[in-house]
């Protein structure tokens, strides 16, 4: 059943791994370096975080027929505040603690305009896209706020029974979340919301509570996404922290099936996703091709999900297979007399 | 009054006091010269602004257009590098590229039935990937004929200069304002914005003004590359980053409606001073960072979209109240 | 004759919307289209504007068959519509609504003068003076209607059809687009009128047809039909048949109360009433479609908050602000519109049953697996729900699965009192029985039920009690002996001498 479900993800993914594997020949290879596992897997897995972590919230937002534009910036933000306070000599706990709890405010902010205020998740989230950068810069005040801070530095570079720190949040963070949909009722009313809101609220479900649920958590996992970045360059760049990764994590979130008509959602599929992004981004590279083809493939991909999800496409493709299917018995029937 | 006009009445008001605030701290704000100026930093701007008014007020967005810009820049920029055509043969060329573009664009919205937002979407990666695959650099532009057209202005009194690209921008936005309130495909577009189903009762020939409108988008943003690379005088791939988010803010400040069908262009323009306005007041300050702009700019565009959300309300609980009077 | 309609068919999946029809439309007349929902009335005239294309039959305009493709092609043809919602667009002005599409150009720019001169001088034919530079949704409906009728004729010109658009018009609306509609009538124009206000139809048409599940009933003058011959071809019961059957009435059993309405009401909804209801009573409401039926359940069940009224059960004040509210007081209510507010299409028979349980357990109390399945396969077995599986999803049932899927849905919430809108509409005869027989067996276990109800029989058969409504207010209360076909079909019909002619809300 969950293999089903997740079985076009996997075989995309290793296609990919082989196509790479292909072209470079070590895309495969992990040495035990150090106390460390290095290889290009091990790099797909740690520069594949940010976006990983943003899709696991973005799963959800879709889930509910929304759309988060604003995650790029709210990394950015939370970015900005975790390295202000390690600048300001706060410490650790607390830095992260700030992070996330503007993470969980952005968040907020997006929930109430769309449940509460009824904006259209894609307006609503578009101006907390327009200003964030602006929030961001006035925290760093201008500059790419560094800092030194090993224990911080941790959550960038650092390494844990091998496997690298950001690599190993998206993992829990996804693992975590997917259990929580999937042991608690939280999915399944989710997912109705998604599918039917009208219908949802009239069984008794608490649809405005559970829309700014999801646009907390991706906030939330906006301020994670930001944490590594910041951490893995030890500093705050409000400008590129995060841009154009919203893309990215609703990329990933369709290529993992999900579909932007909200209803039903697997975070693992949308992970998955994530993954294959960033193979894509790193087979680039490895393969020796500039980054610039980046783009444009993922932008190829877009248009690829947009066609096979097309509501229209797919019922003109019902009605040509049923006069296909009718032209072949009428062709069967002749046939026999 | 129509409740419609009202947005557009509080962008013309707000825009003006905002003018006059900076007029009393800074007299020099009012000379010529600023206005020149502000017409032409942002000529770019309005230009591609006007484009995103007709696909705001057509109920769709297109969030290509930065990247359209950049790849424009780059474009004419590496074709006058690597060969000899004359500037303006560049240009039409260009125009046709970006104009086919959106005209693609609309095709698959319409086509596929997905939101406008995420076919853009993808646009904004494709043409930003062909700007990178062209030039990673910023290619610098020097053609005789760009020398010209950057040194034309006319020297207003006051010795302000409003120069070409200005009065393009002015230009483009009149051809806008004729489209959009004089013309049966104008009609076409804030019909479509008021509700797809009536619009279709009504006559409207969906799928050809959604091209239309996105081709008209896509032509805008074109035009607005030209204009900036005359005003950089270079073609860079990461330029105007966001600027389809600055264009969208500009528009709905200028008091159309983000969900479509009610607008008018000439708050377009409006909108677009206002952002320039903020900017200059800021250089003027000195001690201002230049990302308060932004910050004001999202502060402008909830303050505009929550005023509509209300109006919306207003207008409804009137007539309600007006059936239940009787 | 000006249309004429021989043996129309329609077939959806499943069903047959109209089974051989037969229709004409004279110059210089209003012909009424009656029947309730389901009788066939949207989509026969669907099948006249293009939005539908028929399955057999013929339609012939001015003698000559048509078969439009679209609304464009209908007008072009000389048939215009105007809806209930107008279909016009309130973000335009009532200049640019009324000449849409053809707008009078010079230079190919739309002059805009020409235009306003106009539009004005179309108004003037219909008596209206209106600054047409304005939007539409600044008009009052009544005049956004007269303006759709406008636009209609002027495209069209031979046949108007009006499609229920008096539905939220008061007295003296109705009176305008009444004067405007005669004023037609006498330039030569076929119209069909539907509407479900008897009134209505008898102070206006000529002519009336009534359809009833698809095929036509009766045509007659109306001038030759009475108020209460007409209901009965609208609801299908000769009245003679079951004045023998009323004898088998029912004991008029003793139920203690359990819940009281006091004076619930919201204004240009449903004028405020009390209601009161029994333990295990089941209380019928009956009235025409358009009498305020669904939404005084709205109204109780908290989807449309009151704006007057209190509820209260044996304990005390009941707060009915919302679905929630009204589900934590113990209520339930399977609406109408399976699609659109019951069911959840893409989720499985066994999540959408759980649904409501779940949703009052709250998110972090899961309902483990094993008893999510013990109550879907309990459900599935007792409301014999026809299907492969459990873990179908809803969306793949047939309309009277998807319905007995939403019932047990609230059945497993075990409320004590269940509102039913129309609970066997467009459901086959069998699980019609059973539902029936269903609602019998709850309230013998002591729940409450609200049922509303079309059809006068199924009432007659389940009800202990009888509330009629008319015109958006509760008017009559029927119970014991007088739960028949006959005492409801005349309360319903009872043209309101005394109570206010024509009275409607305000």
């Amino acid at each position: 059943m969950l293999l089903k479900r997740i079985a076009p993800q996997l075989i995309a993914l290793a296609a990919l791994v082989l196509l790479v594997t292909l072209v470079y020949p070590g895309f495969l290879d992990i040495s035990f370096n150090d106390g460390r596992l290095v290889g290009p897997v091990v790099d797909v897995l740690k520069r594949g975080a940010p976006v990983a972590l943003l899709a696991v919230g973005m799963t959800l937002v879709i889930a509910t027929r929304g759309i988060d534009l604003s995650v790029g910036t709210t990394m950015a933000i939370c970015g900005a505040v975790a390295a202000w306070a390690i600048a300001s000599g706060w410490g650790l706990a607390p830095a992260l603690l700030l992070a996330l709890a503007a993470g969980g405010i952005a968040g907020l902010w997006n929930g109430l305009l769309v449940a509460v205020v009824g904006i259209q998740p894609f307006v609503a989230t578009l101006i907390l896209m327009t200003m964030g950068r602006g929030i961001a810069q006035l925290i760093t005040e201008g500059r790419i706020l560094t800092f030194n801070h090993p224990g911080f530095a941790f959550f960038g570079s650092g390494t844990i029974l091998g496997l690298p720190v950001p690599a190993w949040l998206w993992l829990l963070t996804g693992a975590g979340v997917a259990l929580l949909m999937r042991r608690s009722a939280l999915g399944m009313l989710i997912e109705a919301t998604g599918i039917n809101r009208r219908a949802s609220a009239l069984a008794g479900v608490n649809a405005t509570v559970l829309l700014i649920a999801v646009y907390v958590a991706s906030g939330l996992c906006a301020a994670l996404a930001g944490i590594v970045v910041t951490a893995d360059i030890r500093g705050a760049d409000a400008n590129n922290s995060g841009l154009w990764l919203e893309l990215d994590a609703i990329l990933a979130v369709v290529i993992g099936g999900n579909s932007l008509l909200g209803g039903r959602f697997s975070i693992l599929a949308a992970l998955l996703g994530a993954l294959i992004i960033q193979t894509i981004d790193t087979g680039i590279l490895l393969a020796g091709f500039p980054s610039e083809y980046n783009l444009v493939i993922k932008a190829a991909l877009v248009l690829v999900i947009l066609v096979l999800q097309s509501p229209r496409i797919a019922a003109e493709w019902r009605i040509w297979r049923k006069s296909q299917r009718a032209s072949r018995e009428a062709l069967a029937e002749r046939s026999r007399t | 009054m129509n409740t419609r006009a009202l947005p557009l009445y509080a962008t013309i008001v707000i825009f003006l006091l905002a003018y006059a605030i900076c007029w009393l701290q800074f007299p020099a704000m009012l000379s010529t010269r600023v206005i020149g100026n502000l017409l032409t930093d942002n000529a770019y701007l309005g230009i591609v602004a006007v484009g995103m008014t007709l696909v705001i007020l057509s109920g769709g967005i297109d969030l290509s257009v930065g990247s359209v810009i950049a790849f424009s820049g780059v474009f004419i920029a590496v074709l006058l590098r690597d060969s000899s055509l004359h500037p303006l043969v560049v240009f039409a060329m260009l125009l046709a590229l970006t104009t086919a573009f959106g005209a693609a664009m609309g095709f698959l919205i319409h086509r596929l039935a997905m939101p406008a937002f995420i076919v853009t979407l993808a646009g904004m990666f494709l043409a930003r990937g062909a700007a990178y695959m062209l030039s990673i650099d910023s290619v610098p532009i020097t053609h005789p004929f760009y020398e010209t057209i950057q040194d034309a202005y006319w020297l207003m009194p006051g010795k302000g200069r409003l120069r070409l690209i200005g009065i393009l921008m002015l230009l483009i936005v009149l051809a806008g304002m004729i489209i959009a309130h004089k013309t049966r495909f104008g009609a076409s577009v804030y019909a479509l914005g008021g509700g797809e189903a009536t619009a279709r009762l009504m006559g409207v020939r969906q799928g050809r003004t959604t091209i239309l409108v996105y081709a008209f988008s896509g032509c805008m943003a074109g035009l607005s590359g030209i204009v900036f690379s005359i005003y950089t005088g270079s073609g860079y791939s990461l330029a105007t980053v966001g600027t389809e988010l600055t264009a969208i803010a500009a528009v709905v400040i200028g008091g159309t409606l983000l969900t479509g069908g009610a607008g008018y262009m000439f708050g377009t323009l409006i909108g677009v001073l206002t952002m320039g306005l903020i900017q200059t007041y800021i250089v003027f300050d000195g001690t201002l960072s230049s990302w308060w702009t932004r910050i004001v700019i999202g502060i402008l565009l909830l303050v505009f979209i929550l005023l509509q959300k209300g109006l919306l309300k207003l207008s409804q609980s009137r007539l309600i109240e007006a059936a239940a009077d009787r | 004759m000006l249309l004429s309609i021989r043996s129309l068919t329609k077939t959806f999946p499943g069903t047959l919307a109209l089974d051989g029809v037969d229709f004409d439309l004279a110059t210089g007349e209003v012909h009424a289209l009656l029947g309730e929902n389901g009788a066939g009335k949207s989509t026969l005239i669907k099948c006249l504007t293009g939005a539908y294309h028929r399955d057999g039959g013929t339609v012939a305009l001015d003698g000559a068959e048509i078969a439009p493709r679209s609304t464009v092609e209908a007008q072009e043809l000389g048939i215009g519509t105007v809806y209930q919602e107008v279909n016009l667009l309130p973000n335009l002005t009532v200049a640019q609504n009324l000449m849409f599409g053809r707008e009078p150009r010079r230079f190919g720019l739309i002059n805009t003068r020409a235009m306003r001169a106009e539009a004005r001088e179309m108004l003037r034919q219909y008596g209206l003076e209106l600054d047409v530079d304005r939007d539409l949704g600044n008009y009052s409906v009544a005049i956004q209607q007269i303006i759709a009728i406008a636009r209609a004729v002027a495209l069209s010109g031979k046949v108007l059809i009006l499609d229920e658009p008096t539905a939220s018009l008061d007295a003296r609306e109705v009176e305008m687009v009444f004067d405007v509609v005669r004023g037609l009538r006498e330039r030569g124009l076929g119209i069909v009128f539907v509407s479900h206000f008897l009134d209505q139809v008898f102070e206006l048409t000529d002519r009336v047809t009534v359809l009833r599940n698809g095929r036509k009933i009766v045509t007659e003058r109306t001038a030759d039909l009475d108020r209460m011959s007409l209901i009965e071809h609208m609801l299908g019961r000769a009245l003679e048949e079951e004045v023998e059957q009323q004898g088998a009435g029912k004991a008029a059993a003793t139920h203690p109360d359990l819940l009281h309405f006091e004076g619930v009401g919201r204004h240009g909804v449903i004028e405020p009433f009390d209601l009161t209801i029994g333990q295990g009573e089941v209380v019928g409401l009956a009235g025409l479609l358009g009498s305020g039926r669904t939404e005084s359940a709205e109204l109780i069940f908290g989807v449309r908050p009151a704006q007057t009224g209190s509820a209260r059960d044996e304990k005390g004040a009941l707060d009915l602000k919302s679905p929630r509210a009204a589900i934590a007081a113990g209520f339930g209510f399977a609406p109408e519109d399976r699609k659109t507010d019951g069911i959840v299409a893409d989720l499985s028979i066994r999540e959408n049953i759980v649904l409501g349980l779940q949703a009052q357990r709250g998110w972090a109390r899961p309902i483990p697996r094993a008893e999510q399945n013990r109550l879907a396969e309990d459900y599935i077995r007792r409301l014999d729900i026809r299907t492969s599986g459990r873990e179908k999803p809803v969306g793949d049932l047939s309309g009277g699965n998807q319905q007995k899927v939403v019932l047990a849905r609230w059945l497993a919430m075990n409320p004590r009192f269940l509102i039913l809108d129309e609970p066997t509409r467009g459901i086959d005869v069998g699980a019609h029985a059973e539902i029936l027989r269903l609602i019998h067996d709850l309230t013998g276990a002591g729940m409450s039920v609200l049922v509303i109800s079309s059809e006068i029989e199924e009432l007659v058969a389940v009800s202990d009690r009888v509330i009629v409504l008319r015109d958006r207010r509760h008017v009559a209360e029927l119970r014991g002996e007088r739960v028949a076909p006959d005492a409801i079909m005349r309360a319903i019909a009872r043209d309101g001498t005394g109570d206010g002619e024509t009275a409607r809300c305000c």
